[in-house]
C-alpha cells in the first residue's frame, strides 16, 4: 500500500508468550477475547453434546444422577452465554472498532486488559464449581430462587456461590469494556470520521456499549442479593421472611433482556460490513439502519416482563406492546440487509453465506419470537421446547453465524492469511443443517407440550423422534466445528497471503497492513463517507491524498 | 517508541519526509477520556444502586409496619448518623474547593482542601462503623428480617464506595504532594471529585429514604 514509509515504530522486544500475556494492544487483546470465548464455547458444546445425548431417547441413559443432567444444561447457558456469545462479540469489537474509526488503539489499554483477564478467571471459577461438594450450579442459567437459595432441595452447594461470583467478575469486565468501547468512540475517532460516517459495527458496538453499562450493573446488584440472602442470612427473595421471589426475576430480566441485545447487535454489525462488500453495493439505508439500532436499544429497556408474564405479577399488555414494538426496528434492518443483496454482484465467498446464514435464521428466531410476545399465545409455550427454539434460533441461528461470518471476514486482517474457502464452505454447510435438524423440531416439542430442562421423559408422550433428530444435529453441529479448526490450523500455516484488502473492503482496518503495526496506521486516507476506503480506491481523492488503489 | 517514529495520531499526508498532523480533532477539545470514563462509570454506578434501591422499596411495600416495631427506636435521624451525613455533605464542599484550587494552579489550596477531604472520608467510615456496633449492640443484623437485611445492605455497598473514593483521594493526595498536578494537568483530581460527590448524593438519597421517609 505505502509507497513510501515512515520507519515503523519499534517496541521493546519482549519475548512471544510475555508480550501477549502483559500487551496492552487492542488487536492482541482482541485476539486473546476471541481465542479464550472460542474455548469456552468448545466447552459450552461439551455440555450441549451431554444434554442431547440424554434427551435422545427417554429414560436415563448418561447421567444416572438428574442433578448432574441439571448442572450440564445450567452450565452450558452459562458459558454460551457470559463466556462464549458476549465475549467472542466484544473481542471482535476490540479488534476491529479502533481500526474501524482509524485510532491506534483503545482509549484505556490498560483497562482493556483487565477487561480481558477477568474472563478466563471467571470461567474457570465458574466451571470449578464441579470440583465441590454439591457440584456446579444447577439451578439454569437464569438462577431463580428459590432453586437458587440454600436449602436442602435447592442449591446447598458452593457451586451456585462459585457461578454468582463468576457473573459478578464477568459483568465487571463487560461494564468496563463497555466504558472503554464509548471513550474510545467518542473520542478517538479519526479526523473526518463524524458519528455519521462510522462503520455499522461501531455503531452497534456504540449501542451495545450504552446497553452493557447501563443494564449489566443491574445483575450485579441482583447478584449481590442472593449472594446476601445466601450467605448472611438476608431476605430480598425468600417470601417467608419477607422478601419476594418475583423480585429477583424482575431485577434479572432489566439486565438479561437488553444483554439479548448485548448479544445481538454487535452480529448484526458483522453482518452489515459483511453483506455491502460482497454484494459490491453500499447499505441500503445507512441512517435507517443505525436509527433502528438505537431504537432497539432504547426499547430494549421496557420489555423485560415478556419473560415473566405466567408470573401473573406484570402488566401485560404494556410489556406485550413494547414486545412487539421491537419488531418495528428489526424490521427495518432485515429490508435493509435484502435491499443490500438485491441486485447486487455477489460472491459467495465463506463470510457472504455465513451472513447468508445469519439473515434466514435470525428470521425465524424473529418470526417465533413474535409469537411469544402475544400473552395467550406465551401462556401456552412458557417453559416449554418452544422457547428453546426461539433463543436458539436467535443466539445460535443468528449471534453464532454473525460471529463466524466476522471470523471468516476478518481473519485475514487478523493473521495475514486467507482462511481456505473450500473448508469454510464444508464448515458452514454442516452446520446450517446440523442446527435445524436440533432446533427445528424443538419447535414442534414445544406445542406437544415438552417441557425445558426435564432429563427424562415418557416414552409414550409423542416426543421421541423429534428429540432423536435433534441430537444427531446437535451431534453434527459439533462434527461442523472440526472443519473451521483444521482451516484455522492450515491457514495460518500455509494460507493464501492476504495482503492489505483481500476483500476490498469499505472501511479503514483494509487501508493498513495484514496484520496491522501495533500503532495500526501509519498513513489515513481522506474520511469523507462511511466508505473511506472504497472512496479511495474509485479515485474520489483530493488532490493531496496518496492512498492508490489498494 | 524511537524518536524518529510517528506519534500516534500522527498521520503523513504531504511531501515526503514531511509529517503532517492531521489529527488536531485529537486535541483537548471537549470532555477528557479519563472525565467521560469517571462519568460513564458513574452511570453504571447509578444503576447498581437503581438495583438495590428498586428491592428496597419492593420489599418496604411488602412489609408492615416499617420498620419493625423493635428497631423503630434505634433510627433517629438527629443522631450520631445526623453528624456523619453533616460530614459527608461538608467533604463534597472541602473536595470542590481542591478543584478549584487546582485550577487555579494553588497547589497548597489543593492539598490543604484534599487532605482535609480524606480525613473526612475517613471520619464518616469510623462513625459509620461505630453506628453498626451499636445497631449489632441492639440486635439488628443483616440476617434480622427484611428490615435488617436491606438496611446493612445498602448502607453496607454506600459504605464500601466510600472506602472506595477514600482510596482514590488517597492516591491523588499523594500524587498532589509529589507535585504531579498543575491547572492544567489535573483531570484525575477532577475525575475523582466527581465521584466523590457522587457517593455524596447516593448518601443524601440513602439517609432521606432510610431516616426521614
Amino acid at each position: 500500500m505505502a509507497t513510501h514509509a515512515l520507519a515503523p515504530a519499534t517496541t521493546a522486544y519482549r519475548p512471544g508468550l510475555y508480550e501477549w500475556l502483559t500487551t496492552t494492544d487492542h488487536k492482541k487483546i482482541g485476539i486473546m477475547y476471541v481465542i479464550n470465548s472460542f474455548l469456552f464455547f468448545l466447552i459450552g458444546g461439551f455440555f450441549a453434546l451431554g444434554v442431547r445425548a440424554e434427551l435422545a431417547q427417554p429414560g436415563l441413559q448418561i447421567f444416572t444422577d438428574e442433578h448432574v443432567y441439571n448442572e450440564f444444561f445450567s452450565i452450558h447457558a452459562t458459558v454460551m452465554i457470559f463466556l462464549f456469545i458476549i465475549p467472542i462479540l466484544a473481542g471482535l469489537g476490540n479488534y476491529i472498532v479502533p481500526l474501524m474509526i482509524g485510532a491506534p488503539d483503545m482509549a484505556f489499554p490498560r483497562v482493556n486488559a483487565l477487561s480481558f483477564w477477568m474472563l478466563p478467571l471467571a470461567g474457570l471459577l465458574l466451571l470449578s464449581g464441579f470440583l465441590t461438594q454439591g457440584g456446579a450450579a444447577a439451578s439454569g442459567w437464569t438462577s431463580y430462587p428459590p432453586l437458587s437459595e440454600v436449602g436442602p432441595t435447592k442449591s446447598p452447594g458452593p457451586g451456585e456461590d462459585l457461578w454468582i461470583v463468576a457473573i459478578v467478575l464477568i459483568g465487571t469486565s463487560s461494564i468496563l469494556g463497555g466504558i472503554n468501547f464509548l471513550v474510545t468512540i467518542f473520542k478517538m475517532r479519526a479526523p473526518g470520521m463524524t458519528l455519521f460516517r462510522m462503520p455499522i459495527m461501531v455503531w452497534t458496538m456504540l449501542v451495545t456499549s450504552v446497553l452493557v453499562v447501563m443494564a449489566t450493573p443491574v445483575i450485579t446488584s441482583a447478584l449481590v442479593m442472593l449472594f446476601i440472602d445466601r450467605n448472611y442470612g438476608g431476605h430480598f427473595f425468600d417470601p417467608f421472611g419477607g422478601g419476594n421471589a418475583v423480585l429477583y426475576q424482575n431485577i434479572f430480566w432489566f439486565y438479561s433482556h437488553p444483554a439479548v441485545y448485548v448479544m445481538v447487535l454487535p452480529a448484526m454489525g458483522i453482518v452489515s460490513e459483511v453483506l455491502p462488500v460482497f454484494s459490491r453495493k453500499p447499505l441500503f439505508g445507512y441512517k435507517a439502519f443505525i436509527f433502528a439500532t438505537a431504537g432497539i436499544g432504547a426499547l430494549g429497556f421496557s420489555v423485560w416482563a415478556h419473560h415473566m408474564f405466567t408470573t401473573g405479577s406484570v402488566f401485560l399488555p404494556f410489556f406485550s406492546l413494547m414486545t412487539f414494538l421491537i419488531a418495528v426496528p428489526t424490521g427495518v434492518k432485515m429490508f435493509n440487509w435484502v435491499a443490500t443483496i438485491f441486485r447486487g454482484k455477489l460472491s459467495f465467498s465463506t463470510p457472504f453465506i455465513f451472513a447468508i446464514g445469519f439473515l434466514t435464521m435470525f428470521l425465524i428466531g424473529g418470526i417465533n419470537g413474535a409469537f411469544s410476545a402475544a400473552v395467550p399465545v406465551d401462556f401456552a409455550l412458557h417453559d416449554t421446547y418452544f422457547v428453546v427454539a426461539h433463543l436458539h434460533y436467535v443466539l445460535f441461528g443468528g449471534s453464532v453465524f454473525g460471529v463466524f461470518a466476522g471470523l471468516y471476514y476478518w481473519f485475514p486482517k487478523m493473521s495475514g492469511r486467507m482462511l481456505d474457502e473450500t473448508l469454510g464452505k464444508v464448515h458452514f454447510v454442516l452446520m446450517f443443517v446440523g442446527f435445524n435438524l436440533t432446533f427445528f423440531p424443538m419447535h414442534m416439542l414445544g406445542l406437544q407440550g415438552m417441557p425445558r430442562r426435564i432429563a427424562d421423559y415418557a416414552s409414550n408422550a409423542g416426543w421421541n423422534d423429534w428429540n432423536l433428530l435433534a441430537s444427531i444435529g446437535g451431534f453434527i453441529i459439533g462434527i461442523s466445528i472440526l472443519p473451521f479448526i483444521w482451516n484455522v490450523f492450515i491457514s495460518l500455516r500455509n494460507g493464501k497471503v492476504a495482503g492489505d484488502d483481500p476483500w476490498e473492503g469499505n472501511t479503514l482496518e483494509w487501508a493498513t497492513s495484514s496484520p496491522p503495526p501495533p500503532y495500526n496506521f501509519d498513513r489515513l486516507p481522506e474520511i469523507r463517507s462511511e466508505r473511506p476506503v472504497f472512496d479511495a480506491r474509485h479515485g474520489r481523492l483530493t488532490p493531496h491524498d496518496e492512498m492508490g488503489p489498494a | 517508541m524511537t524518536a524518529d517514529a510517528p506519534a500516534l495520531g500522527v498521520v503523513e499526508t504531504g511531501e515526503v519526509g514531511q509529517p503532517t498532523i492531521i489529527a488536531e480533532g485529537h486535541v483537548a477539545r471537549g470532555i477528557s477520556n479519563p472525565i467521560l470514563g469517571m462519568l460513564l462509570f458513574i452511570t453504571s454506578e447509578v444503576m447498581f444502586f437503581a438495583g438495590l434501591f428498586a428491592a428496597y422499596f419492593s420489599t418496604r411495600a411488602g412489609n408492615h409496619p416499617w420498620p419493625p416495631k423493635q428497631f423503630d427506636s434505634i433510627l433517629n435521624p438527629l443522631s450520631l448518623i445526623l453528624v456523619a451525613t453533616v460530614i459527608l455533605i461538608t467533604s463534597s464542599f472541602t473536595c470542590q474547593f481542591a478543584v478549584w484550587s487546582i485550577r487555579r494552579g494553588d497547589r497548597t489550596g489543593f492539598i490543604r482542601n484534599i487532605s482535609v477531604t480524606f480525613v473526612l472520608g475517613i471520619v464518616f467510615l469510623l462513625l459509620q462503623a461505630y453506628d453498626y456496633s451499636l445497631l449489632f449492640g441492639e440486635g439488628m443484623t443483616l440476617g434480622s428480617g427484611p428490615f435488617g437485611t436491606t438496611y446493612f445492605t445498602l448502607t453496607g455497598f454506600h459504605g464500601a464506595h466510600v472506602f472506595g473514593g477514600v482510596l482514590m483521594l488517597g492516591v491523588i493526595l499523594y500524587r498532589g504532594m509529589a507535585g504531579q498536578f498543575s491547572s492544567r494537568h489535573h483531570d484525575a483530581v477532577e475525575a475523582v471529585s466527581l465521584y466523590w460527590h457522587f457517593v455524596d448524593v447516593v448518601w443524601i438519597i440513602l439517609f432521606s429514604v432510610l431516616y426521614l421517609v
